[in-house]
């Protein structure tokens, strides 16, 4: 129990100064590997949660696929003149102090309803039948939704198709 | 055992910093990496309440939002680099072709 807490501090640290330094970086390949990171590290909690199907699926998809299309692109249309450029826009205090405002907003909110959360159910140690159950719900009652998913993918890859051919 | 507020932090940090990432950049692809940053903050919080309640639900949607993140980073790219073989720039506040 206690190797799962220093485990969870470990990986939020690591995802949330990664993502500091995502944001932050001048170099837009640095900026990928620093996502990369908070990526993992989000898995990482993702099996401390015992929701063993979607660290596989956070590794494998996000890591392996998305972010891999990143790169890729970075690599497309990378241009040495945009590292001399400035990096934050003109209205980057206003809208600093507005991301903060609304950070600020969502803290109160889950401070006033933290009386509400209640510990785990009923947790077993282990749980060899997550992947299982996920499966049992997404092709059972989420049946519908799980179709109109493919369908927005099957409309994704052909509008990135026709976004990235030279001649329509 | 973690709290599940501990959790709630957690989603609330990655999510603040998105917001500021998309808000004060520049650059479009620093811009569409925070809007993943935003969306995996929303997974942390779906997964952590699927934890709570001890039900798979949570998961099912976190598995979604994954989806829609695959299919936005793929059109969001190649509309990128449609931009970018007209205009030769990756900043966001030089797009104002559609501006009179």
């Amino acid at each position: 129990m206690v190797l799962n807490s220093i485990l969870f501090y470990f990986f939020a640290a690591l995802a949330v100064v990664s993502a500091i330094l995502m944001v932050t970086r001048r170099n837009v390949v640095h900026g990928a590997v620093y996502l990369i990171t908070t990526l993992l590290a989000t898995a990482g909690v993702f099996l401390l949660l015992q929701a063993e199907f979607l660290f596989i699926v956070q590794v494998i998809l996000y890591v392996g696929g998305i972010m891999v299309l990143f790169i890729f692109v970075i690599m497309l249309v990378n241009l040495d003149v945009s590292l001399l450029q400035y990096q934050f826009n003109r209205q980057r205090f206003v809208a600093g102090a507005l991301a903060l405002a609304l950070g600020a907003q969502i803290f109160l909110a889950i401070k006033m309803g933290q009386k509400s959360l209640f510990p785990p159910l009923h947790v077993p140690d282990i749980s060899p039948k997550n992947t299982e159950a996920v499966a049992d719900a997404l092709f059972g009652h989420y049946m519908l939704p799980f179709e109109i998913a493919s369908i927005l993918l099957l409309v994704a890859m052909i509008g990135a198709v026709v976004m990235a051919k030279r001649r329509v | 055992m973690v709290p599940v507020d501990q959790y709630l932090w957690l989603s609330l940090a990655l999510f603040t910093i998105g917001v500021i990432g998309v808000l004060t950049r520049r650059n479009v692809i620093i811009i569409l990496m925070s809007i993943e940053l935003i969306l995996n903050a929303v997974n942390i919080n779906l997964v952590a309440f699927s934890h709570m309640f001890g039900s798979v639900d949570g998961q099912v949607f976190a598995i979604f939002v994954i989806t829609d993140a695959a299919a936005e980073a793929a059109v969001g790219l190649g509309i990128i680099l449609a931009f970018f073989r007209n205009r030769e720039t990756l900043l966001a506040d030089e797009m104002d072709m559609l501006k009179w």
